[in-house]
């Protein structure tokens, strides 16, 4: 919310400067936000925590002038020429200003117009101009008159977006007076919490400004109005006290409806909202000035409605499918919720939130029926939301107005009512308060802080700064009982209301005077994070292995996801968990698949890059059975695709990264994970091309897949023209691997007696897999075969067509002793026929 | 044969020798000169083997000075020998001079992603600091999410926090909602704790890090989905004081020994009091900034943990005390790292990856 510098002083002078005042609000729980500087020297740079806008004027260069007479011009019938004194000397002024038409050629006016003047070379913004933008005045000729000086709008002196004429002053301004000194002023942009609603009012940050800076805060003055006595023009009755804790009534009759005074438009204005009448103005004042929210009805349009009876207003939920046409103009349909303002004839308003167009204050409105109420914030929030129709009022009462307020708000806003319109307020005030709150009342002690705060902070000195911000407190021996004043409704009781007795007591204190003091309380079980610790090294290993971690988006939609599910296998139909508010159509699904979120990134930067290789690991979400929490499954997957080695001016593997390349990062991986008997197995996956496509076992636990993708899957991908290579992608259940991986493992020693190498090279048929032919080998070679490790495969004519040849580098070693020729020669003997014999492999020549 | 004709014809042979050396200039022909003067039937050693032909008297004098020849011709060979061989490695070494403005080979390498290496610099900085890392769920009940956390139903603080709610049938005041903030697992984190010895509940001291969710449009500030860290210090005896004093570390460890902190009053329906954490911009010495505004960095929200919410885990609020802070490991690497737009994080673009 928005507050003047000069209607904060109404209550309160601080003698501090702008920039003080910023920084005391702000360290209070007032977040300054901006500061608009009107007119006034802008704080020097470095002084202020905080954004500052706005003007400076020129004490010479713009003051306040007086305009006698306003001539037509003689080429133009849009402009005017002013005759003006600036306290100096005459001048004659051009201007296209709409609210001099009607002055214009009337001869000389018989009161002044009393209106700020920029004088050649003054600085202010340029009116027509979108935004701000500053122009300095120069002489100029428009239309065969001379021009060098102006009659300024409030756009153009930065008071506010106003441009559709000149600000007019009030008729006492001297000419000659430089307008800073009228007018000259600071707006604070506050950003207010939901619990500071005792602070929407300038009454309510003058109060916490007093109590910060230790200086006394100028109470408003009771008003005189209305007078005592019994008021007969109307009568209350409530029907939920808890929805409705209070209501009143006044009466102010023969108002005129005419504009405001000048000043208070113009902080109406300053705070964002727009002057209407004297009426309307001076409830939206008292609610800026107080804080209580008021509404005025026209008692004539009420009287009619009850055939001339008193008014008889009763405030009740409203029916099922009750209607109303607000001020705004929209015919609304209430839920059984929304609080309603009745008269004997219907709903007038929508309790705390907007009233009625058919009871509104309009121009001819002669007698006013103010009404001032408390509502249930909860409530009024609601109503508020269901309709979505925010105002000022429901923002006020949706944190909570206290009830007491209400009488203060009718009687003052009466009293401006009667200033400004001439109006006769009558007698007494119609008071309906079923239900009173009750004023929280909390026994603190200096131990209670000290628990808390870690601070020592004798009871008087607790005592004092609670009185500052209005608790009425009395100290007994070490305790101090606060009771909680009744402009505020964010004060609990027992345990809570201690804990927010000690922040108000923090806030005055000051947060920048408690010490730092480190720990020093009892450590708690160290039990670590096992699970993030083996997920993390999961990724140290996958960007060992070159990969690029991604994080995604955890939306996305079933059509995207459906891309990676090749033609004609089985739909992914489990239920996706749906977002019920979302943002837009692409964010209304949590995702299925993290192959998918990768896949997705491999799409988007295969436009940039030649290699890519990405990895994510996160959670996928599927509904269960019932709806409600979805089950958050852990998932890794990788893509890969593109040229293995960046080419550089030097020789490259520039080849494509194939199966294998993503077989070598997942044996990596799975090694380095330390997991033993993993299995690789030909399988199948709806992403992935049949033929080209494993299933990871750790044991017999299927962990993953991995593959090539399926070119069905590859095709609905949006891929540049000139990306040709293979997409290798895995998937693996996370959270299975992880419970696989040992907490510890062994190594072995270092070998003291000599390898012996070996080449084996056989010929099998092409269906005897790798792996089969290696376990074979280890398993005949027994612990002295130390390593094998295949080092060429390949077909031709002279194998013969479906047979393939395998070549083999055995490495022997006993742990004991240096093997013997003849031993090692018995081994592969051994290894030979075990091979011909399980798979017919053949010794090649 | 006279003693003075086979001193001559040594002198002859050394003299023969040195001056056939020294225009050598290349190995082989320094090997051949070796084999010819040096050799089995080098002159020299002809000499020695035709020594016993000499005088007995004559001997020694002749060995000596055959022996001096043959030590001149050696000394010569090797000093000619290591003069050849200098320049030659000072020929190839001034052949071999690279172009070191060549770019190097590119290998290619991974990458941990910029939240990830923030996470684990936190990770590392909380857990000297004795805080363990705890993790909860993503989608919440709006029991967990907030109730819990002391935002009642309709209450006005719910309007900080703008939720994505997911649906899930009519579940009337506990809808299941995206998590808005990690503090769903402060509650999780002290129930599990406390259950352990609901008498008597065990300190706790915890971070919590992950993907958050709010209802709001995005731009180059904000996101819809962002990850936070909170920390959370329960015991008997813990203090605001202590909250100054972790965060001030914190603000230490990242931005370095000199960084200052400020707190100030604010809001938060599960602490009470509550601060804001701000730290003095780094980018500009808190002389105020494009960047920071009035020269401070806004870096979270902390405060003691509210009574309701110790009571929601099990803590007596009497006898317990806590505080709690959340941060955003995005913001905190935006400031540090320069990044100007939020919405990188989770594009996951190379050319942004690649950056870190």
């Amino acid at each position: 919310m928005k507050a003047p510098l000069s209607w904060l002083k109404d209550f309160v002078d601080t003698g501090l400067s702008i920039a003080e005042i910023a920084h005391q609000l702000t360290m209070a729980g007032m977040e300054v936000e901006e500061i608009q500087v009107i007119g006034l020297p802008m704080p020097a740079h470095g002084t202020v925590d905080t954004k500052v806008t706005g003007l400076d004027w020129d004490r010479e260069k713009i003051v306040v002038a007086s305009i006698s007479e306003v001539m037509p011009h003689p080429n133009a019938d849009r402009l005017t020429l002013c005759k003006l004194y600036d306290g100096q000397r005459d001048h004659v002024v051009l201007t296209g200003a709409p609210n001099l038409f009607e002055f214009k050629g009337k001869g000389p006016l018989p009161k002044p117009l009393k209106v700020a003047y920029a004088k050649e070379g003054a600085v202010i913004y340029d009116g027509h101009a979108e935004g701000l933008v500053l122009t300095t005045l120069k002489p100029a000729t428009i239309r065969g008159v001379e021009s060098y000086s102006m009659v300024c709008s409030e756009k153009e002196l930065g008071i506010s977006d106003e441009h559709e004429g000149i600000m007019f002053l009030e008729d006492d301004a001297v000419p000659g007076t430089p307008l800073v000194d009228l007018l000259g002023d600071a707006i604070f942009e506050i950003n207010l919490l939901p619990s500071y609603a005792r602070c929407a009012s300038m009454l309510g940050l003058a109060r916490e400004l007093a109590a910060m800076t230790g200086k006394p805060l100028k109470q408003p003055a009771v008003p005189a109005v209305p007078a005592p006595g019994k008021a007969d023009f109307a009568a209350i009755s409530i029907e939920k006290p808890e929805l409705n804790p209070r209501f009143t009534l006044g009466l102010i009759r023969n108002v005129k409806i005419q504009p405001s005074p000048a000043w208070v438009q113009r902080r109406l204005r300053a705070y964002g909202m727009r002057p209407i009448n004297n009426i309307v103005d001076a409830s939206n004042y008292v609610m800026l000035e107080i804080g209580q929210p008021l509404h005025a009805f026209d008692h004539d349009k009420l009287l009619k409605r009850s055939s001339g009876k008193p008014v008889q207003i009763s405030t009740r939920t409203a029916r099922k499918g009750e209607k109303i046409t607000t001020l705004d103009g929209v015919e609304r349909t209430l839920s059984e919720s929304t609080v309603l303002v009745c008269d004997a004839a219907g709903p007038v308003s929508i309790a705390g939130v907007m009233g009625g167009a058919e009871t509104e204050v309009d121009e001819n409105t002669t007698s006013v029926l103010l009404e001032a109420a408390a509502w249930n914030m909860i409530n009024i929030r609601k109503t508020a939301k269901a309709q979505n129709l925010p105002s000022e009022a429901s923002y006020r009462y949706s944190r909570g107005v206290h009830p007491a307020m209400a009488e203060r708000g009718l009687r003052r806003c009466l009293e401006l009512m009667q200033q400004w319109s001439d109006g006769e307020v009558a007698a007494g005030v119609v008071d309906e308060y079923p239900l009173p709150p009750k004023t929280p009342v909390v026994e603190i002690t200096p131990a209670d802080v000290k628990r808390l705060l870690g601070i020592d902070v004798p009871a008087p000195r607790i005592a004092k700064l609670l009185s500052h911000l209005e608790f009425k407190v009395e100290v007994n021996g070490e305790t101090i009982r606060a009771a909680c004043p009744d402009h505020r409704m964010d004060i609990g009781e027992g345990v809570t209301g201690k804990a927010d007795l000690i922040e108000e007591v923090t806030r005055v204190y000051g947060y920048d005077n408690i010490p730092e003091v480190r720990m020093s309380d009892v450590l708690p079980p160290q039990k670590g994070n096992p699970v993030l610790d083996k997920e993390e090294r999961v990724r140290d290993l996958l960007v060992a292995h070159g990969l690029q971690e991604i994080i995604s988006y955890r939306w996305s939609t079933p059509e995207r996801e459906a891309r990676r599910i090749a033609p004609g296998s089985a739909a992914d139909d489990k239920p996706y968990v749906k977002i019920a508010n979302p943002l837009a159509y692409e964010k209304a699904f949590l995702r299925h698949s993290v192959l998918s979120s990768v896949l997705d990134t491999v799409e988007r930067n295969a436009r940039n890059r030649d290699h890519l290789a990405f990895f994510e690991i996160g959670p996928v979400f599927l509904q269960g059975e019932e709806p409600g929490l979805p089950n958050e499954l852990k998932r890794l997957a990788i893509v890969m695709a593109g040229q293995r080695q960046t080419k550089g001016w030097q020789p490259a593997d520039t080849g494509k990264m194939d199966f294998f390349d993503l077989k070598g990062v997942i044996s990596g991986l799975l090694n380095g994970l330390r997991l033993d008997e993993v299995k690789y197995v030909s399988g199948e996956y709806p992403s992935f091309h049949p033929g080209k496509c494993a299933h990871i076992l750790v044991g017999e636990k299927q962990v993953g897949v991995f593959g090539e993708l399926h070119p069905g899957v590859r095709g609905r991908y949006d891929w540049p023209a000139t990306f040709k290579a293979p997409v290798l992608a895995a998937e693996f259940d996370l959270d299975l691997l992880l419970s696989l991986v040992p907490a510890l493992y062994q190594t072995s020693d270092l070998p003291i007696f000599p390898p012996v190498l070996e080449d084996l090279a056989l010929v099998v048929d092409e269906a005897v897999t790798a792996e089969k032919v290696e376990a074979l080998i280890r398993q005949t070679g027994g612990k002295l075969l130390a390593d094998v490790r295949l080092f060429d495969l390949f077909r031709s004519e002279q194998i013969g067509a479906g047979k393939k040849s395998l070549a083999y580098s055995l490495t022997y070693q006993a742990p004991d002793r240096t093997l013997k020729d003849d031993e090692i020669k018995q081994l592969r003997n051994k290894i030979i026929k075990r091979l011909e014999y399980e798979v017919g492999a053949k010794l090649r020549a | 044969m006279t003693d003075s004709s086979i001193l001559d014809e040594l002198e002859a042979i050394r003299k023969a020798g040195l001056d056939a050396l020294a225009p050598l200039a290349d190995e082989e022909a320094l090997q051949a000169w070796r084999t010819a003067h040096l050799g089995r039937s080098a002159p020299v050693m002809l000499v020695f083997q035709k020594l016993g032909t000499f005088a007995a008297d004559l001997r020694p004098q002749v060995g000596q000075a055959a022996n001096q020849v043959k030590v001149a011709l050696e000394t010569a060979f090797n000093e000619r020998s290591t003069v050849l061989r200098e320049q030659a490695l000072a020929q190839s070494i001034a052949s071999e001079k690279l172009d070191v403005t060549l770019p190097g080979r590119p290998i290619t390498h991974g990458r941990l992603h910029p939240d990830t290496q923030m996470l684990r610099e936190l990770y590392r900085v909380f857990g000297e600091m004795g805080f363990q890392v705890y993790r909860s769920r993503e989608v919440e009940t709006d029991e967990f999410n907030f109730q819990m956390l002391n935002f009642p139903v309709g209450h006005p603080a719910r309007d900080m926090q703008d939720t994505y709610f997911v649906e899930a049938g009519d579940r009337g005041d506990n809808p299941i909602v995206m998590r808005t903030h990690t503090s769903p697992g402060q509650v999780h984190a002290m129930q599990e704790a406390s259950a352990t010895n609901p008498q008597n509940p065990p300190p706790l001291r915890i971070i919590l890090p992950g993907m958050c969710y709010r209802y709001e449009q995005t731009d180059a500030r904000h996101e819809t989905q962002f990850d936070q860290i909170e920390g959370l210090a329960v015991g008997p005896g813990i203090t605001f004081t202590n909250l100054k004093a972790t965060l001030s570390d914190l603000a230490r460890r990242l931005f370095g020994q000199n960084a200052r902190t400020r707190f100030r009053a604010s809001f938060f329906p599960f602490t009470e009091p509550s601060a804001e954490f701000d730290v003095e911009c780094f980018l500009c010495g808190g002389k105020g900034c494009a960047v920071c505004g009035g020269g401070w960095l806004e870096i979270g929200g902390c405060g003691m943990v509210h009574p309701n919410v110790l009571r929601n885990g099990g803590y007596d609020p009497e006898r317990y005390s806590g505080f709690a802070f959340g941060l955003g490991p995005q913001r905190i690497a935006m400031l540090r790292y320069g990044i100007n737009d939020i919405r990188y994080f989770w594009d996951n673009d190379l050319r942004f990856l690649e950056q870190f």
